[in-house]
């Protein structure tokens, strides 16, 4: 797969300033191994036949790119296209990124993987790949997602892999990273660990990124073929960033193309409970990278909030960070309202439940939308599906319903 | 000149006739007054460098012992600000060699300049900064030698072929990784530490200490037999962390066994 994102990398693993290998010594020498391997796998059409096969016979790609016309009817604006990521296999666009990790382990000799996830989806992926491949599997996972998140653990624990409910920080997405690379760090010999978003120390970032950049890839041929233009905006929500980065990367040295990320500003950007990292964040060290982080005037990360256990990260990839740096990409906040009114409008208006997170770029949608004209259009990833989120939006608005 | 360079401090720590003793305890675990009393306690009882680790949110090199004494810092509302005021605090009593243990980020936030520029000026020898492999250490380096502090490296049972990039330019001492994972005390060592160590002087003329897993005299003694000195965390953080009257009293013992151990029937190798 070739690097598209030329313009925006000095050198490898660096954006700008951002990116890097800032890790434990005890880590450096798998990290580099990582690197060496994929270096070569890359660019190895047999791996990419391999990969692509499974993409296609096992993962159900490629996805649709549909044409949302009651939406486009309601909203008196632009045309509305959704990439419907959330009909993959699993679920959500994380499959994209395992499928092509663990092919990479399993070549790597590896017989073990591990995985940090929020809201499960990343860690139902892997634990789904491994049972696949054949690998042993063991997800970290922050306590208070394993409870948000019930149903997916069992989905996790059914395919095979073992979860460990981390009790350690806030409980969340951050301390199950934290927890997966203490457990990298001590095992790394038949061990890979499959990072799920464009973050970590080089090379997960570019590696996930174009493992993620078949969406892009797809709904440019897709919109091509349909309608003969490229889209005029790309909207996407943004956790640690990998769907986003996914749908960008192929638009990136494209300039008409607007490129926006949606980052949970939970209750709300002024308040302290978001996860709004680009808005309200500032240049740090954590998680092996340089980025942008929520974090204290100490340098101490910041707990973080939003509904959506998948985007309540207090970081965001290196890719992101360059691109919000250089204006190429904009990022806004969403709040839990408006999240959960695009859930439910989703639903109501194009008969799709979509994942709590990829409504916050739905949200964005319903305001961008009026405001260009009908021969404009917007593709919005909707990175998964929203069963895993019926209950906890049902308690959200009042009713008492357990998974 | 060089030797009033602080990194001096903790080169000439090992200049003794028994095998240098490093002990570290969290800053401000389980308060600012009681972290001062316990470096001028280890200090008596003969520790050679006292290793000062400034708590982080997010410590992903630690085990489950340090962690929580990082919490218990927080909870005192220890700021890096308050840190040096407690190492100027300790400095008004004792010349004890002092090393901190830091994550990057703690370091970048504060600034690079300000911040070994207030190391220099309290005679802090040295960072341990376990998130900077050498691969970036070009962005702080340029600091650590303006004002003579040591950045000290640490090296992994995996570093192998790494190991004469990853001690360049070291000063101070190289930390010495016993084993895989993070921090916290072990039964068993299975690193084959006196290759490593061998490989480590092969490579550089800066004294060796091992750490991670230490905590017995025993196990002291019997590593000590390989290297120029051991680093002991977690066993002392278990100490602090009962938060008893005698604590004082249980540092000073521990170190002095520790200590002792590491006189008894060995010589200097170097």
């Amino acid at each position: 797969m070739p690097t598209k994102q030329t313009r925006i990398t000095q050198q490898a693993g660096r954006y700008g300033e951002f990116g890097g290998q800032y890790i434990p010594e005890t880590l450096m020498h798998e990290v580099k191994n990582l690197t060496t391997a994929y270096e070569h796998y890359k660019n190895d059409p047999e791996f990419q036949t391999e990969l692509r096969t499974l993409l296609q016979k096992y993962a159900n790609r490629p996805s649709l790119l549909y044409h949302a016309k009651k939406m486009t009817a309601d909203l008196k604006g632009a045309q509305i296209y959704l990439k419907r990521e959330d009909l993959n296999q699993t679920g959500s666009h994380k499959i994209n990124n395992v499928l092509g990790q663990i092919l990479l382990a399993k070549k790597m000799g590896k017989t073990r993987v591990i995985a940090e996830t929020g809201a499960g989806q990343h860690g139902v992926a892997t634990a789904t790949v491994a049972a696949l491949m054949g690998m042993e599997c063991e997800i970290f996972m922050g306590e208070l997602d394993t409870k948000r998140q019930a149903l997916n653990v069992y989905r996790m624990e059914l395919l095979g892999a073992k979860v460990n409910s981390i009790k350690t920080g806030t409980g969340t997405l951050k301390d199950a990273v934290n927890a997966a690379m203490r457990e990298w760090s001590r095992r790394t010999e038949d061990t890979h660990y499959v990072i799920g978003s464009v973050m970590g120390p080089h090379p997960f970032p570019e590696m996930v990124a174009d493992f993620q950049s078949v969406i892009s890839q797809e709904i440019k041929q897709q919109l091509l073929a349909e309608t003969g233009k490229l889209p005029d905006a790309v909207v996407a929500c943004v956790g640690g960033g990998s769907n986003a980065i996914g749908a960008f990367y192929h638009f990136i040295d494209e300039p008409t193309v607007k490129l926006i990320g949606c980052e949970a500003a939970g209750k709300g950007i002024n308040t302290n409970q978001h996860a709004a990292t680009i808005e309200r964040g500032s240049t740090g060290v954590f998680h092996g990278m340089k980025s942008i982080f929520l974090q204290d005037d100490d340098g101490q990360i910041t707990p973080v909030y939003s509904i959506s256990a998948g985007l309540d990260y207090p970081g965001i990839g290196p890719q992101h960070a360059a691109l919000a740096e250089t204006k190429r990409a904009e990022y806004v906040g969403i709040t839990d309202d408006e999240a959960v009114a695009a859930f439910e409008y989703l639903a109501r208006t194009e008969g799709i439940v979509a994942a709590i997170e990829s409504c916050h770029a739905v949200a964005y949608v319903r305001k961008l939308a009026p405001k260009l004209n009908p021969d404009q259009i917007i593709v919005c990833n909707l990175s998964g599906r929203g069963d895993k989120d019926v209950a906890a939006i049902a308690r959200y608005r009042g009713k008492e319903i357990y998974d | 000149m060089t030797n009033n360079k602080p990194a001096t401090t903790l080169t000439n720590a090992f200049k003794k006739s028994s095998k240098t003793f490093i002990g570290f305890l969290t800053a401000g675990d389980p308060t600012f007054e009681k972290s001062v009393k316990q470096i001028l306690a280890l200090a008596e009882a003969g520790t050679d460098i006292i290793e000062i680790g400034i708590p982080f949110s997010d410590p992903v090199a630690d085990g489950p012992v340090i962690q929580a004494a990082d919490l218990r810092a927080f909870a005192a509302e220890i700021t890096t600000d308050k840190v040096f005021e407690l190492v100027a605090a300790v400095r008004q009593k004792s010349q004890v060699p002092l090393a901190f243990l830091v994550y990057l980020n703690n370091v970048f936030k504060y600034g690079y300049e300000k911040f070994f520029k207030r190391c220099a000026k309290l005679q802090v020898g040295g960072l341990i900064i376990p998130d900077l492999p050498f691969e970036e250490r070009a962005e702080v380096l340029p600091f650590a030698q303006k004002y003579g502090v040591a950045l000290i490296p640490l090296v992994a049972p995996t570093s192998g072929q790494r190991i004469p990039s990853v001690v360049k330019d070291a000063t101070g001492f190289v930390y010495a990784v016993s084993s895989m994972g993070v921090t916290g005390v072990r039964d068993q060592i299975n690193t084959d530490l006196a290759k490593m160590v061998a490989e480590i002087h092969q490579a550089t003329d800066v004294p060796v200490a091992i750490g991670f897993g230490i905590h017995t005299p025993q196990q002291a003694a019997r590593v000590a037999q390989v290297a120029d000195g051991v680093i002991v965390g977690s066993a002392i953080v278990k100490i602090i962390a009962q938060n008893k009257q005698q604590t004082l009293t249980e540092l000073k013992k521990y170190a002095t066994a520790m200590k002792k151990a590491l006189s008894s029937r060995l010589n200097k190798s170097k």
